[in-house]
Formats: structure tokens, C-alpha cells, sequence
């Protein structure tokens, strides 16, 4: 495709805003006489309010507002972001309240402040007196879904919020046409998001007495929709205002503060109140990633062919579902793609338990299942004494597939290619037969792990996105997205897109960059690394009209029929010879002042998509391990993507970048912690939980495998969660080849390490 | 937002120790690492701060004509890292002073801060235990010099009377010259993290292959740093080899009181230490001229 301005590295459209600190993000808006709240948070993770009296925290000076359950509607709503489901049986599980009067993990919001300051609100949360009457804390899924525990939700039996799974073909015959039978057992660890920018809202009420949310979010379509079911008003009383987002990773595709920022406000006659939240709070009231128990069984036939597999799958949820089973089911339904095999399937169950709620977060349940399946091929091939890069190579999906049950087809597919490249670049062969039979305290050793992936949620979710270009005397333009930037950079390739279709340079493309519900096409934002593709069909299309009215304002104009036509570098030309007609600039300016024919040009653009692209990739790792001390180190990391066309290289690379060095974290040192009686959360801080710091990660490679996908709109599919997906299996299987240790559990950091490595006889 | 009720800054000794005796209740402030992190925590409330920032004399590294090197607490760890009088007589201090946080840390946090934290993992510690480093305390009493091995009493307990000052940490010349020194900080994390356990190790070798003298310094192994007398004991005299150093990480264990936390299990920590001081012990060697220990 001979594109100019799409599929080169243009520099983002907000860099030099955000370099030089003029980027708006929530916490830059000093609304006048802004008050700020404060959450009472259950120091126990399972109890009931008996009592609450908040007379002495009304009493103290510079309190506005002190509120309970009692204080604010008790609407159950449900917080992940979603579209909103016309059928009631599809909809997100409704288990909350904005104040709850029962505790159901220690940081649950009990009651809330609202104050003239942070010290004054601090003060009067000391001064409210709760009585609990605290239950038991059920802290693991076995504990929760134990016979006669403790209901954390009163309509889940045994805590369970949903065990929907599937079967595609028939499991026992294929394992009774297998010629071996493996099965084994893979844990991943909670562990958080750590963006840079924690939660905040401020809300205020309005002139027109609307309520005003500026948010920290990255679907503020969404928000505007769960604040009014969670007030029970009308969603348009809401307004919603998205500035600069400072990451997200999904803890923001979730309504985490909105509700309870507007009940403040409302609770304080309408003045703005400010609601952050400091990391300690981020780390345990807004979302985690689940942590998940596998169980496989594999059936394989003599050559490797892989004939059948039953997963079980067990989630911890936390306390309320958020997007609870949704996490497992896209897990379920994204990986599966890869290695088609004659009989799948997955038992699926998405438990409650006394723990900080898990949400979204990048990979949407694909790390946990990737690293469980990748590790147990690695096993396999081990066992039958194969090459685990050809037992995958045998299984590998082909173009046309299509996927049995959601009837997704696999349109394009570089996954092979992917993993050629990445075995030259970490000249795998060579480390292979060089790393055998080591014995020294630092011993070496490659591995590697696939993946697949979805661009967006379609079939099971809506696809729907807007784009809106209006165009400005001078022939540039105004870009308006529902969609979101929250750091990724989508407002950039959006201009790209723009530019390309148009024939103007990027800087004539002005991307409105704050999303605001009045005004904003609808979208519902970024996650399901959605936005590209799904977002990017809607302003192709919106680019595309403009074009074409462009071409018909000129038409009018001089007669040439506009199927003659083109725009190339702001001028309207011939699509022939390329000979220039006249300045976009004149005609531009002519759709506003011509006194007969003036039209000014705009589109204002939804798609609907109904369609879905997978996405392939892959990582090959080498770690050297101190044996003694059980420290694991990632020398060397290559992420190979097949993303499609890509769009901006270079944006597409820090992608990668991210996303390789949050998978090491999750292969090697993070985890939250908590008290195994009382849920306590005990490293809910950047000191005790280890994110990596930039010296703990090595240079990463990047590489792509471009492909066309015929559904994209610029041949270009997902590329935004996909990079962290097969990292810690990679690292993972390079550890076993390093050492003959097989970890079944993430993260493998030192203490664990040390232990499996004195049951191995290595110590 | 810090909820502090009383800030004030003195500019000599005297000024800051006087209005120390005049209120009790004044917490001293220097680079804040800890002290703004212990009220964002709510350790310390409504707090009254005296910033002794001001006060030059408390500044700056020194060798003095007897060879004592004399380091002022409100040094920071960047300038003790870069101090060409402790990198030509101590470096291995400043190789600890290098594994503290990070860069903007290491400029703001002062060495006489990590020592009154204190903490067990004071990246500082270890190394000044080993160099039998000892402190100089002001106080409107007068002044007086304590080893800092006797300045640690327990975890975030030190040694300082009312109204008393750290002016100065104190290293002799018979506990650098001669000496080579390795320290490893094993974290979790290459920056920005807190020791799982810190082992400072001198050596004096005689001839190239007896040791004449070994100092082990362990910081997280027990409450407060500690040395680790009967290691240090059993090298004197010993020849250096694979199989004396492997005897002196055994016995470093001894001195620990590890234990089980959510952070490292007991076993481990233990482990650790005994590889870990074999490993600094090895390095120290090769830099007091010492062959290879493989």
C-alpha cells in the first residue's frame, strides 16, 4: 500500500505539551473553592457496619459533609467498562453501592469526608466511630467456594459469580485418541498497574444544575452512563470531561471514584470537590489483575499434534465482580485461536473472596492463560523430547480458520514468521547447544512462548466508535474522538490517518484531545487494545466523506468530475498526472464564503464494527540465574508482533517497550501481598511491592512481521495490551532451560526461587 | 499535604541543640527522606519540625592530619560517593553510599539521617560497622564520642539523649589503611529498593595469602546492623582459600538473628548471608591484591 504519512514514525501530536508541563490532567484543575474528600476505609476485610456515629467528625471545623450508606442512594450498579447491554442477561454483575454497610475487603469505603482540606478531611475520618461486627475473611477461592462459608455477596452461592464455560468437540474421545495424557498445574500471582497517575475525579454541579465530572478515565462515555445508574438520574444530567490521562493499563476502563465524587458534590451543594486517591489507596481500592489457578490436561498425538485439552480455570475476583468473569472468558476465548486443536475445553469459575477488587488490566486474562498453556507445551516438549519451537510450529493456526464458536476468522497471520525472527535475533540454535550441561553458579538458558490475540471484544462485545472532522478555512482540520488517549498515543495515529487520507501534513490535523461527554462522539474508549482498528475505521470513514466533499465542493467549481481528482500535500491535483488544479487552502475557504455555493465541510461519523482481527506474536528471552542466590536475570528480550500494517513505528515500539518490561515484572517480582488471616494488604506501596525500576530491565528488541489485515482500516490490527502477553512464559521456560527447574508459579522472585531450587538438590 | 505544626531552623550547633532542650517535642529534619515519609505514613503526627540544614559546620568530608576521616551527618549520599577523599581512602563506602534509592534520593539524603533512622538496612551501616566508624554527639551538656557499634539499640532506636546532636561519624586511620572493603547490597530491585540483606566485608591480607584481619558488616541479619565477631575471629591468621573463606561465611551466620517475614524467610536470609559474605569477602581479596578465590 503506498501510504506517505501512515506507517511512518511521526512525533506525537501532545509531545511538547507534555515535556514541557503544559498537558491539562485532572489534578491541574483548580476549580474555585474546591473542597476535598476523603475515604473511611474498613479496616477489617469482612464485617458488617453495626454502627457508624459521625457526629464528632461533623462537629470539627472545615467539615462539609460527612457521609454513609445511609447518605447516598443505595442503586446497585455494576463498575466495569463495558457497553451497556439492552439485554438485562448480558449486563455486568450489579453488586455494588457507592458507601457500603458491609465490609467485604479491608480498604471497602465505609463512609466519606468532605472538607475545606486534605488535613481536615484526614482529621475528621479519625473522629467517625464504627462498630463492626466482623466475619470471617475468605481470602482464597477454595476458602470462598468451601460448603457452608460465609455468603460475600447474599445471591452467590458458594461465592461463585460465574462458572459459564464451554466444549468445542468432544474432550474424552480426544483424549481417548491421544496416544500420552499430560496434566499439570499453573498459578499466577495479583498484581497491579502502577500507572504513573493515580485515580482522580473532581465534580462539581453546573449552572444548568448538572453534574460535572473531570476524571482520570479512560472510557468517560462509559463513566457519564454508570454515574447516572449508580445516582438513579438520567445519564444526561451527567457530564463528562476526560483531560490528559497519565496511564491507565484498565485500572481506568473501570468506574472506580465518579459515583462517590458526585454523591460528595451533591452532598455539598453543588461546590467542587476533589477526590484522589494516593498510591497506597490505588493500590487496594481501585483494580488488580486476577490471579488465576489452571488446571490442564493435554492429549497429544505421537508427532506432536496436540489433539485435546481440558482447562479449569479458577479466578479470584476480590470483593465485588467488576469485570469479573469477563476476564476469564476473554482469556478463554483469545488464546484458544492458536493452536486449533480437535476438542477444547474450559471450565470456567470466577470466584469472590475478601481481597481487593480485580478488574481490567492490559492482557484481559490472555497473560494468565498464556503463561499456563505456553509453560505446559514447554513441559510437553520436554517429555516427549521434542523441540518445544517445532511442537508449536506443528499446531499453529492457519489463515481461514475460523474460530468455532464466536465465527471470528483468522484473515491474516505472521506467526511463524514472527518466530523466525525471533530465533535469529537471539541466534537461538547457537545459545541452545551452547548452554547444555552447565554446572557454574551462573548458569544460562533460552526460552521462548506465542501468543494470540483479539483487536476489540467483538462478537461479545458492541464495537462501536465515532469521529468527527470539521474543516477550517486553511484547509486544516479539527479531529474529535470519543475514543481515548490515555499515554499509548492513539490521538497520534489518528492525525496520521487524517493527514493520509486528506493530503495534509499531520500538524494540519488539530485532535481534540479532551473527551467531553456533551460534545464528544460516542465511543467507548480505550481498552481491548480496541481503538486502531475499531476507532481508526471511524475516522477513515469520517476522513473519507470529508474527501469526498471536498472533491465535489471543487467539481461545483470547475466542472473536473471528482472521481478525477485526489489531494496530495494540500493542493487538489489530478489523479491522473498528479497536475496540481488548485490550493485545498482556496477551497476550503471557499466552502465558508462563497456566496452562492458556501457549505462549510464537516463529518460527523459512527462504525458500527461488526468484525474482529487476531493478532500474533511472540518472545524469546535469555535469563542468566545465580543459582546461590536465586536472582533471575534477563539478559537478553525480543518481542516479535504481528500486528498487521503498523501504523507508527516508533510509537509502536515504546508499546512494545512497556509492555515487555510490566511482563518481566509479572515473570519475576511482582506480587501484592497480604496477611493470610486477616487480608491486610501488606505491600500496597512502590518500595514493598516490586515494580521494576529501568535498571532492573535490559534492552529490549523489538521487531514486526507486517502483515495486511483485510478488515483494518489501514491493513493495521492490535498492538496495545499484546506485548505483555507472552513475556513471563518466555522467561519462565528459559529459567527450566537454564536449570532444569520447572516454575509452575509466578512470580519467580528470589525467596521462591531459593526454595524450589533447594527441593531440586541445585542449593 | 503534611501536617506540620511548627517549623524551625537553626544555623550553628549550639542554636539547634538549645532549641532541641527548649522543646521535646522537635523533630530534627534534614534531607526528609524518612521524616516526610513517617508522617505520610502517619508514624509521626502533627510534627514540629527543626531544619538543621543551615548549619555549614555539619557539612563537607575531611581528612584530618592524624589520618581520621572525618564525615559531617549532613552530607549527602551523592557527595559522599563522589568525595575524592573517600574514594582514594574508603571507596568502599562509597559503594554503599551509591546502592542507597535513587539519584534525586541519594542528592537530598544525608548520611547522619540514615544513621539516626536507625534502621537495620541502612545502606550506610554496615559499612560504617565494619569500619568501626564512631560518633560524635552534641548536646547543651556538652559532647561526647560513642562507637557506632554502641549507637544502635533496636529497630529505629538509637542511642541520642535529649536535646543531643549528631555532628560528626569518625573513622580512624588504623581501620581504613591497609584495608580493601567490598559491600553487596542484595535487593530486590538495582535501584530504588530497600536491602534484603547488606553485607560489608575489609580485609587485611598479609603477604598476599594470610588474612591478617577480616571485618564483616551485616545490615537486616538482626534488628540492628551487626559484626560478626566469631568469623571475624577464626580468619585471623588464617591462609586464604576457598575453604577458610567458606568457614568464615558459616560462622558470619552465627552473629544473625534473622527471621521469618513476608519479605525473606529465616532459611533464606541465612543462606544469603553465608553465600553473600563469602562472595564480598572474595572481592575484597582481589582488591587488597589477593589472588582469585574461585
Amino acid at each position: 500500500m503506498g501510504y506517505s504519512i501512515v506507517g511512518e514514525s511521526v512525533k506525537r501530536v501532545d509531545a511538547v505539551a507534555k515535556v514541557t508541563g503544559k498537558a491539562k490532567y485532572t489534578g491541574d484543575f483548580l476549580e474555585r473553592d474546591m473542597l476535598v474528600g476523603k475515604i473511611l476505609r474498613s479496616p477489617h476485610a469482612h464485617a458488617m457496619v453495626k454502627n457508624i456515629d459521625v457526629s464528632k467528625a461533623k462537629a470539627l471545623p472545615g467539615v462539609e459533609a460527612v457521609l454513609t450508606y445511609r447518605d447516598v442512594p443505595a442503586n446497585k450498579f455494576a463498575t466495569a467498562g463495558h457497553p451497556y447491554a439492552l439485554d438485562p442477561a448480558h449486563r455486568d454483575k450489579e453488586d455494588r453501592t457507592i458507601l457500603t454497610n458491609k465490609a467485604r475487603f479491608v480498604g471497602d469505603a465505609v463512609a466519606a469526608v468532605v472538607a475545606t482540606d486534605e488535613l481536615v478531611a484526614q482529621e475528621a475520618l479519625k473522629l467517625i466511630e464504627v462498630e463492626y461486627e466482623v466475619l470471617e475473611p475468605l481470602l482464597t477461592p477454595e476458602a470462598a467456594m468451601r460448603e457452608g462459608a460465609p455468603l460475600i455477596h447474599e445471591d452467590c452461592p458458594r461465592n461463585i459469580v460465574s462458572s459459564a464455560g464451554y466444549e468445542i468437540g468432544n474432550i474424552e474421545e480426544a483424549f481417548k485418541e491421544s496416544d500420552y495424557i499430560f496434566e499439570e498445574e499453573f498459578e499466577t500471582s495479583i498484581v497491579q498497574h502502577c500507572q504513573l497517575e493515580n485515580h482522580i475525579s473532581i465534580a462539581y454541579v453546573d449552572s444548568d444544575g448538572r453534574i460535572v465530572i473531570i476524571t482520570s478515565t479512560q472510557i468517560p462515555h462509559i463513566v457519564r452512563r454508570i454515574v447516572g445508574q449508580a445516582l438513579g438520574i438520567p445519564w444526561g444530567r451527567v457530564r463528562v470531561i476526560k483531560p490528559a490521562v497519565g496511564g491507565g493499563f484498565g485500572s481506568k476502563q473501570d468506574v472506580c471514584l465518579e459515583p462517590l465524587a458526585a454523591a460528595m458534590t451533591l452532598a455539598v451543594g453543588g461546590r467542587p470537590v476533589k477526590l484522589e486517591l494516593s498510591r497506597e489507596e490505588c493500590m487496594i481500592d481501585t483494580r488488580t489483575r486476577h490471579a488465576i489457578k489452571y488446571k490442564i490436561k493435554t492429549g497429544v498425538a505421537k508427532d506432536g499434534k496436540l489433539v485435546g485439552m481440558h482447562i479449569t480455570a479458577i479466578s479470584n475476583t476480590g470483593a465485588y465482580a467488576s469485570h469479573g468473569h469477563s476476564i476469564l472468558m476473554a482469556g478463554g476465548s483469545k488464546f484458544r485461536i492458536l493452536y486449533p486443536m480437535k476438542a477444547l475445553k474450559y471450565d470456567a469459575y470466577t470466584v469472590y473472596t475478601n481481597l481487593p477488587v480485580a478488574g481490567a488490566m492490559r492482557g484481559y486474562g490472555s497473560p494468565q492463560i498464556t503463561y499456563a498453556v505456553e509453560c505446559h507445551l514447554e513441559n510437553i516438549a520436554r517429555k516427549l523430547n521434542m523441540d518445544p519451537i517445532e511442537l508449536r510450529r506443528k499446531n499453529l493456526v492457519q489463515v481461514g480458520y475460523v474460530d468455532p464458536l464466536n465465527g471470528n476468522v483468522v484473515r491474516s497471520c505472521g506467526i511463524r514468521e514472527c518466530i523466525d525472527k525471533g530465533k535469529e535475533l537471539i541466534k537461538w540454535d547457537e545459545k541452545k547447544a551452547r548452554y547444555q550441561n552447565q554446572t557454574g553458579t551462573k548458569r544460562r538458558g533460552v526460552g521462548m512462548a506465542c501468543f494470540s490475540y483479539a483487536s476489540g471484544t467483538y462478537p461479545a462485545g458492541q464495537e462501536i466508535a465515532g469521529a468527527r472532522i470539521v474543516l477550517n478555512q486553511d484547509g486544516s482540520v479539527q479531529l474529535q474522538l470519543g475514543a481515548t488517549e490515555i499515554g499509548q498515543g492513539s490521538d497520534t495515529v489518528f492525525a496520521q490517518m487524517t493527514a493520509e487520507i486528506l493530503g495534509i501534513p499531520v500538524d494540519m490535523v488539530h485532535v481534540i484531545s479532551t473527551q467531553d461527554t456533551d460534545v464528544s462522539p460516542f465511543d467507548t474508549g480505550a481498552y481491548a487494545s480496541r481503538q486502531t482498528y475499531i476507532t481508526g475505521m471511524a475516522v477513515k470513514k469520517a476522513a473519507l466523506e470529508v474527501k469526498e466533499k471536498i472533491l465535489d465542493f471543487v467539481f461545483k467549481m470547475t466542472g473536473i468530475p471528482a472521481q478525477a481528482l485526489d489531494i496530495k500535500d494540500c493542493n487538489i491535483v489530478y489523479k491522473h498526472s498528479g497536475e496540481a488544479v488548485m490550493p485545498l487552502a482556496e477551497v476550503a475557504l471557499r466552502t465558508y464564503y462563497d456566496l452562492c455555493s458556501a457549505h462549510p465541510i464537516t463529518s460527523d461519523t459512527s462504525n458500527n464494527a461488526r468484525v474482529n482481527a487476531f493478532t500474533f506474536g511472540v518472545t524469546f528471552a535469555e535469563v542468566e540465574v545465580d543459582v546461590c542466590t536465586g536472582k533471575i536475570e534477563v539478559v537478553e528480550i525480543y518481542n516479535v508482533h504481528d500486528s498487521g500494517k503498523i501504523i507508527n513505528p516508533q510509537l509502536a515500539e515504546g508499546q512494545v517497550h512497556g509492555g515487555v518490561s510490566m511482563g518481566i515484572g509479572y515473570a519475576l517480582m511482582e506480587q501484592m501481598l497480604f496477611d493470610e488471616k486477616t487480608g491486610k494488604p501488606l505491600n500496597n506501596n512502590l518500595l514493598d511491592y516490586k515494580l521494576p525500576t529501568i535498571m532492573d530491565i535490559p534492552e529490549i528488541g523489538v521487531a514486526f512481521v507486517e502483515t495486511f489485515e483485510p478488515t483494518g482500516p489501514f491493513g493495521n490490527k492490535s498492538l496495545g495490551e499484546p506485548p505483555v502477553i507472552p513475556v513471563a512464559p518466555a522467561i519462565r521456560n528459559a529459567v527450566l532451560d537454564a536449570t532444569g527447574v520447572a516454575f509452575n508459579r509466578i512470580p519467580m522472585n528470589p525467596q521462591r526461587v531459593f526454595e524450589k531450587f533447594k527441593e531440586a538438590g541445585l542449593i | 499535604m503534611y501536617n506540620i505544626q511548627g517549623y524551625f531552623e537553626a544555623e550553628t550547633v549550639k542554636e539547634a541543640v538549645d532549641l532541641l532542650a527548649a522543646n521535646p517535642n522537635l523533630v530534627v529534619i534534614a534531607g526528609g527522606t524518612d521524616v516526610l515519609i513517617k508522617m505520610h505514613h502517619g508514624q509521626i503526627e502533627k510534627a514540629e519540625l527543626l531544619s538543621i540544614r543551615k548549619i555549614k559546620s555539619l557539612e563537607g568530608i575531611e581528612k584530618l592530619e592524624d589520618g581520621t576521616v572525618t564525615i559531617g551527618p549532613l552530607t549527602t549520599f551523592t557527595q559522599v560517593a563522589n568525595s575524592p577523599v573517600i574514594k582514594e581512602n574508603i571507596p568502599v563506602l562509597a559503594e554503599a553510599a551509591l546502592s542507597m534509592g535513587g539519584p534525586q534520593i541519594r542528592n537530598v539524603a544525608t548520611i547522619g539521617g540514615n544513621i539516626c533512622n536507625g534502621a537495620t538496612s541502612a545502606d550506610s551501616a554496615s559499612t560504617l560497622f565494619a569500619l568501626d566508624a564512631r560518633l560524635k554527639l552534641q548536646s547543651p551538656q556538652g559532647e561526647r564520642v560513642v562507637p557506632i557499634q554502641d549507637f544502635y539499640l533496636g529497630p529505629g532506636k538509637v542511642d541520642l539523649k535529649p536535646a543531643e546532636l549528631l555532628t560528626g561519624i569518625l573513622i580512624s586511620p588504623e581501620n581504613y589503611q591497609g584495608y580493601a572493603g567490598h559491600y553487596i547490597k542484595f535487593s530486590m530491585r538495582k535501584a530504588m529498593d530497600i536491602a534484603t540483606l547488606g553485607v560489608a566485608v575489609l580485609c587485611k591480607l598479609k603477604e598476599g595469602r594470610l588474612f591478617e584481619d577480616v571485618r564483616i558488616g551485616l545490615g537486616v541479619a538482626a534488628p540492628t546492623p551487626i559484626r560478626c565477631p566469631e568469623a571475624e575471629a577464626f580468619a585471623r591468621g588464617k591462609d586464604v582459600s576457598r575453604e577458610t573463606i567458606a568457614e568464615i561465611g558459616k560462622l558470619a551466620v552465627k552473629a544473625t538473628r534473622a527471621r521469618t517475614s513476608w519479605r525473606a524467610s529465616k532459611e533464606y536470609r541465612e543462606h544469603l548471608v553465608e553465600e553473600l559474605t563469602q562472595r564480598a569477602l572474595k572481592a575484597a581479596v582481589l582488591k587488597a591484591g589477593g589472588g582469585e578465590v574461585a
